[in-house]
């Protein structure tokens, strides 16, 4: 048996050009369903470990879905902003806890959430290195985002621009890093926490630059009157917070109209809660449409369109399968048409029919193991990136 | 050692006859069969090996009536008692050169051991081909393929060696080569040889030599008798 493997080896790796493409048919039939599976499974534990664990979710008449992921996995989009006066709505209702989130802006491709401390009490987030927000300026970094970035406490971190070519834009601004969080296998790790205070300074509505009273440089001032002073636009706003400046960043306008993304709303009770969300179904005082979620069900709702679509795929999947194992054998059939001449050589020497099917029965076998290892190190690599993986095809 | 009697043969497709009313090769005897093209030569050799059965009559080797044997009985036969030397070679493209020449121990029960690894290599060398041993079949020439596929059919030291045409690829150094060693194996086994050849220059070597052609002629008169 042994030597029908060997034989069967050296016909394989001599006509390596065939051998590979029929082990990359067969490996690819397998590895699709498997590693979908396998995504499918995993995006579910994320998803739903996540949403089962977040109460209620506060956010601006809209997609629904877009406000869960972006509440809840900082998806890239951004649902419709609310005013920092639905937080007040929550807390006026005494029924829950409201956590404000502002997640907008990226950094280096992260995404800078915009929060309280509430938010890292609520989640149970430890910090492991440094210490937490304090300060205007500061972040906190996930675990993955300080390691893939390789920054620490005390390093700086830029925000990206938000449009290269907008003068007028929101410039970037130089965070420092004031702690980095423990891991937690979840969305959290490849986020960067910010107060929302700096979430505004980030987008310009909060801004620091030279006092102007006592500027002394006259091209820096258009107009002084009546006690206000009009600046020109050479006068620099900072674009790093630091202790000697900190005291010249300010608010413009009443900041319960600064926006938020969305709230996360921790009832105190469930009945609470119940009522919460009865006090959503008409609009607020302030005219602002408003809606409240229920994350575990919009999940659930996503993943039975998801589960929909997988079977719509399992099914295509299928057809491919049956398809390419039909191609399979007609490359195994057409193939002994092309080796008869081996066979028959095989045979005059007085080789037996059985023989010649081990012959044939070893090389399959090589084939299907052979693509058996390189599907078995496939689903191991999609089961070592699932996260990410889960990331960027479910959750962006 | 073969015996044939009343061996009546034709293919399917084709008016190709061969009409063989006896012969006989005594045990040891190097039979040399001579004659034109298409007269049968390589069928003959072929029913002898049980690779063709006929139609009719009776092939005899070693006191074993081969073509009585069933397909196993005769392969089996053939792997353990008949070297046979094609004359296309019938080497495999995807096996070295000491995988095609061990190749009938894989793919039976004859035994791969150290000792027939040794044997075959020593076989390789006495021909010439001791230094190609890792080469692919298809990187050898003519000549060459020649000389791997006798070594093949001399490696179990079988007690018939059927050679078609094989020394017709060779210069005549290696045609002496060849003979030397077909020669020397049947003396070491008390083997009997049976070759076609078309070269007349090696016939004096043989014991005996059989014309196809007369032998023909000879059968069809027999027959009409």
């Amino acid at each position: 048996m042994i030597d029908s493997f060997y034989v069967a080896w050296r016909y394989l790796t001599f006509n390596w050009a065939r051998s590979l493409t029929l082990i990359a048919c067969v490996t690819l039939i397998a590895v699709l369903p498997l590693s979908l599976e396998l995504l499918l499974d995993e995006s579910e534990r994320q998803l739903l470990a996540r949403a089962e664990t977040t109460p209620l979710v506060v956010g601006a008449k809209g997609s629904s879905l877009d406000l869960v992921m972006n509440s809840l996995y900082f998806g890239d989009t951004v649902p419709e902003l609310l005013s920092m006066a639905a937080v007040d709505r929550v807390v006026e209702s005494d029924l829950a806890l409201a956590i404000p989130l502002y997640v907008r802006f990226k950094a280096r491709g992260f995404p800078i959430v915009g929060t309280n401390l509430d938010y890292f009490e609520f989640r149970r987030l430890k910090i492991d290195k440094g210490r937490n927000l304090a300060l205007l300026g500061e972040c906190v970094l996930g675990a993955r985002v300080a390691k893939e970035l390789g920054l620490g406490p005390g390093d700086s971190l830029l925000s990206s621009p938000e449009t290269l070519f907008d003068l007028a834009g929101i410039y970037p601004l130089k965070m420092r890093v004031a702690g980095v969080l423990a891991p937690t296998q979840g969305a959290d790790d490849l986020a960067v926490f910010v107060d929302l205070k700096t979430a505004w300074v980030i987008q310009g509505l909060v801004h620091g630059h030279q006092d102007l009273t006592t500027v002394t440089d006259p091209t820096l001032v258009m107009e002084r009157a009546d006690g206000k002073v009009t600046a020109t636009a050479k006068l620099a706003q900072y674009t790093e917070i630091t202790p000697e400046n900190m005291d010249r960043f300010h608010f413009h306008g009443s900041p319960t109209d600064y926006p938020i993304t969305a709230i996360i709303a921790l009832p105190h009770d469930e009945k609470a809660g119940a009522l919460l969300r009865g006090r959503y179904v008409h609009a607020g005082e302030d005219g602002e449409l408003q809606q409240i979620l229920v994350p575990g069900v919009v999940i659930e709702t996503l993943l039975a369109n998801i589960f929909r679509i997988k079977g719509v795929l399992d099914a295509v999947i299928l057809v491919v399968g049956m398809a390419t194992v039909l191609a399979l054998v007609l490359v195994f059939a057409l193939s002994l048409r092309l080796r008869e001449g081996e066979i028959q050589t095989i045979f005059k020497l007085g080789c037996s029919r059985s023989t010649i099917a081990r012959l044939l029965g070893a090389e399959i076998a090589i084939i299907l193991a052979a693509s058996a290892l390189l599907t078995g190190l496939l689903l191991a690599l999609v089961a070592h990136f699932d996260e990410p993986l889960v990331r960027a095809l479910f959750i962006r | 050692m073969i015996a044939i009697d009343g061996l009546s043969f034709g293919y399917r497709e084709g008016e190709f006859r061969l009409a063989i009313p006896a012969l006989r090769v005594d045990r040891g005897e190097k039979l040399a069969v001579i004659g034109p093209s298409g007269s049968g030569k390589t069928t003959l050799l072929n029913l002898i090996a049980g690779i063709l059965t006929p139609r009719a009559g009776k092939v005899a080797v070693a006191g074993t009536e081969v073509s009585t044997l069933g397909d196993a009985g005769r392969r089996d036969f053939r792997i353990r008692h008949i070297g046979f030397v094609f004359q296309d070679f019938e080497l495999l493209d995807y096996l070295n050169v000491l995988d095609n020449i061990l190749h009938p121990y894989r793919i039976s029960a004859l035994r791969l051991d150290r000792g027939v690894r040794e044997r075959a290599e020593g076989l390789a060398e006495r021909l010439g081909v001791g230094d190609k041993l890792k080469r692919q079949a298809n990187d050898l020439s003519q000549g060459e393929k020649q000389r791997v596929a006798i070594c093949r059919a001399l490696l179990p030291g079988p007690r018939l060696i059927l050679a078609d045409e094989a020394t017709g690829n060779l210069d005549p150094r290696n045609k002496g080569r060849i003979l030397d060693l077909l020669f020397d194996s049947v003396d070491a086994h008390s083997a009997t040889l049976l070759a076609v050849t078309h070269d007349h220059e090696l016939l004096p070597r043989f014991d005996r030599v059989v014309d196809f052609a007369d032998f023909q002629a000879e059968s069809q008169i027999g027959a009409a008798a």
